[in-house]
């Protein structure tokens, strides 16, 4: 558990900090700087391991008072049935308040169109910046990390967004020091990455250290999957396999947890969180290069999709 | 020394530190290899990353992969070949985890480097062996100074260019150390390195067995990552007041921040600023668990023993080591938007917790980092200029010196219209070993002394 007051071993400076405790100290400032600032702050929760690490982070910066935030999931329709239980038996333990929006109603209502690809984490940005619009939500905590692709790279903890919700890199505010400027006009809202610089095996070992809970299809088991371009695809109702395509069972995990159509599990034993740690360590893929389809469309996809309002 | 990471190593270490450093250099330095040998050797750069940066070359017509692709994230970067944009980056050995501020070395250099050495407590200097010490140098290592960032690395690179000679790097070594001492940068190491060749980045040289002193990684390995906090002063800037106000959590109420600077005590007296009331710590949550100590930088709660109103904004400071609290700023700033900073100009100060309304009284002078002379009485300040002014705030602030807390000597000028960050701000003299006479008054812009 948390080793916050404590001195690392064998450190020659005894106020040095671990590297976790440093990151956790950024993440809990970057938070309550927000709780500071800004009339209606919402944290972007899908359920996956980084939103989870957020929350915790909320959870701990705002104790023994209740999290300040409300909660937005952008549900693709396609999500993982695990994961969707257990954002709601989470939402529901903490006393949160979860809003969703759903790509699925947008479909149904003919606001928008299914891709022929069948995927659907392009289509999240229509609703995401319309409840954003609606609700009036003036900044939007995401757990995007600056490891995880280059035009990440390049985001700023503060990140200005117009009323179209679009980023812009070449508008983007200089950040210096811990002296964030969430300043922003009625309608514009700014997105903030309190854990941007953190590392996938640092969310890991975070999540280890202070005992987190995850859904367990980010642990090893056996599961129904098929191959589509090198990635195996959980078979569902969401349009997989087709027929040229068939099923078999494998031993799997999900290092990332997102829209079923595009997000790939990878053949893993590993059931503990010792056991995920050392396989992330040895792995020679990036989490995103192994199982997300959808950045893989062009050179800049996930610029583009953050220029157009994906957060 | 430990220099590659292998699996079993890397997923026990849980103690290790974090360094965040930057680089400087101008383009043909050979930061990009410098920065891309770093990340290559610590398997920062993985399989499909690789892939994706061969497939992207070769659609360019290019033969060999060129790892600057790996770094500009942009689609204008990738299309212009340039960088336009500060990007971090995260690698790790054994020993420590780093967070990596890359620089971009093109025109707009000293508000790029400025914004990476910020928050760095290392800045690499990379200079090109066979050209020594030049005007960019000495800019860098100005930058460095007045950043206040307490490790200067000085890379001499290209040796393999210089044949590896003793005395290229003595000479380099010598003039840049007398320059940066003479600006007050308390500690420069220089290394001779060929990034190309990989002499002294990772591994030590072959080539070079009259240099006895550490390789860059082994440097940024072991240097200190904190002073000793418990010889400055204490700060501790409110963010947030929690008042739970709950039936198991009644009367509790506590002053969420991050500690800027030193250590707080349970049993402390205490100042509140700028009110100067004073109380005592009775209590210390550090992230749900009580202790007595807690230091810089933690995330912290303090409970005090009186109920006084104190909010987001206030200072709180030992009751014998409190600031002074002023509303007269003089401080040098790097003027960091596109629009001008002029004398008379209305503009919001952001102080730690605090966003205050000010006005621009005075722009002594400019500062020319080439040769750090002085240009009186600019009226006015663009992008990329450095420079002191006198700021006059509405209301007071608790200000220390940028030389005695980088945290509660910082603020930023922002344009109350839009919200632009418009100019950095460092209070108190600017270098830590010029001599600066300050005047009382504007009229004798000679006084202003960088």
């Amino acid at each position: 558990m948390s080793t916050v007051a404590t001195v690392p071993e064998g450190t020659v400076n005894p106020y040095a900090l671990s590297h976790l405790d440093s990151l956790e100290s950024e993440a809990v400032h970057i938070f309550r700087e927000v709780a500071g600032e800004f009339e209606r702050p919402v944290i972007l929760f899908s359920g996956g391991k980084d939103s989870i690490v957020m929350l915790h982070l909320a959870l701990k910066a705002f104790a023994p008072a209740p999290v300040p935030f409300t909660l937005l999931h952008v549900d693709t329709g396609h999500n993982f049935p695990e994961v969707l239980e257990y954002r709601d038996r989470t939402v529901k333990n903490h006393g949160l308040r979860l809003h969703v929006a759903s790509v699925q109603e947008y479909i149904d209502a003919g606001k928008l169109r299914e891709r022929p690809d069948g995927t659907r984490n392009p289509l999240q940005t229509v609703p995401l910046t319309e409840a954003i619009q609606q609700h009036r939500f003036d900044a939007v905590f995401g757990g995007g990390r600056r490891d995880e692709e280059k035009a990440r790279a390049k985001e700023r903890v503060f990140s200005l967004r117009d009323e179209f919700s679009q980023w812009d890199p070449r508008r983007q505010r200089p950040e210096l020091w811990q002296l964030y400027n969430g300043r922003h006009a009625p309608g514009e809202h700014v997105r903030v990455f309190p854990i941007s610089n953190w590392t996938e095996l640092d969310v890991w070992q975070y999540i280890e250290r202070e005992g987190i809970e995850l859904p367990e299809i980010y642990f090893a088991h056996e599961r129904e999957v098929f191959d589509r371009n090198g990635m195996w695809l959980t078979a569902g109702h969401w349009g997989g396999p087709k027929e040229h395509e068939s099923t078999e069972t494998r031993l799997v995990r999900y290092r990332t947890v997102g829209d079923m159509s595009c997000t790939g599990a990878v053949d893993s034993d590993a059931t503990t969180l010792d056991a995920v740690i050392t396989e992330i360590a040895a792995s020679r893929l990036t989490e995103r290069g192994a199982t997300r389809a959808d950045d893989k469309m062009s050179e800049a996809a996930m610029e583009d999709r953050k220029r157009e309002g994906y957060f | 020394m430990t220099t590659t990471t292998t699996t079993e190593q890397f997923a026990d270490v849980s103690a290790t530190t974090l360094l965040r450093f930057a680089t400087a250099g101008s383009v043909d330095d050979g930061k990009s290899t410098l920065v891309g040998r770093l990340l290559h050797d610590s398997k920062s750069i993985l399989t499909d990353q690789l892939e994706a940066v061969e497939q992207a070359s070769l659609k360019r017509g290019q033969e060999a992969p060129d790892l600057a692709l790996l770094t500009d994230g942009l689609r204008a970067e990738r299309e212009q070949g340039i960088t336009i944009d500060v990007a971090y980056r995260y690698f790790a050995t054994t020993r420590r985890r780093f967070i990596l501020a890359d620089t971009p070395g093109h025109v707009q250099y000293t508000r790029n480097m400025v914004t990476g050495a910020s928050t760095a407590e290392l800045a690499v200097v990379l200079v090109d062996a066979r050209n020594g010490v030049v005007e960019q140098t000495r800019r860098h290592a100005a930058v460095a100074a007045l950043l206040r960032v307490p490790h200067v690395v000085l890379a001499v690179n290209k040796m393999d260019l210089v044949d590896y000679a003793e005395p290229v790097f003595a000479s380099i070594a010598e003039e840049f150390t007398a320059y940066a001492a003479s600006l007050g940068v308390p500690e420069i190491t220089a290394i001779p390195i060929s990034a190309l060749a990989g002499d002294n980045v990772v591994e030590p040289s072959a080539h070079m067995d009259w240099y006895g002193g550490p390789t860059v990684l082994e440097h940024l390995e072991t240097v200190p990552v904190s002073h000793d906090l418990t010889a400055c002063h204490a700060r501790f800037p409110v963010q947030y007041v929690i008042r739970p106000q709950s039936a198991e959590h009644p009367d509790y109420r506590g002053y969420a921040g991050q500690i800027a600077a030193g250590v707080f005590r349970v049993g402390e007296p205490v100042s509140v600023l700028p009110s100067g009331r004073t109380t005592t710590i009775t209590g210390i949550d550090a992230l749900g668990e009580s202790v007595d100590i807690a230091w810089a930088p933690q995330s912290v709660t303090l409970r005090l023993a009186d109920d006084i109103d104190i909010s987001r904004g206030d200072l709180i400071a030992p009751a014998e080591d409190s600031p002074a609290v002023t509303r007269d700023v003089e401080a040098t700033v790097c003027h960091v938007a596109d629009q001008p900073l002029s004398v008379g100009q209305r503009v919001l100060l952001k102080h730690t917790t605090r966003t205050v309304k000010a006005i621009v009284k005075d722009i002594p002078s400019r500062l020319t980092l080439d040769d750090l002379s002085q240009h009186p009485a600019p009226g006015q300040l663009v992008a990329n200029d450095i420079g002191r002014v006198v700021v006059r705030t509405a209301e007071p602030l608790a200000l220390d010196a940028y030389a005695d807390s980088r945290r509660t000597g910082s603020f930023l000028l922002i344009d109350p219209a839009d919200g632009t960050t418009l100019s950095a701000g460092m209070a108190g003299a600017s270098f830590a070993a010029v001599a600066e006479a300050v005047a009382p008054a504007a009229d004798d812009d000679a006084a202003w002394d960088f």
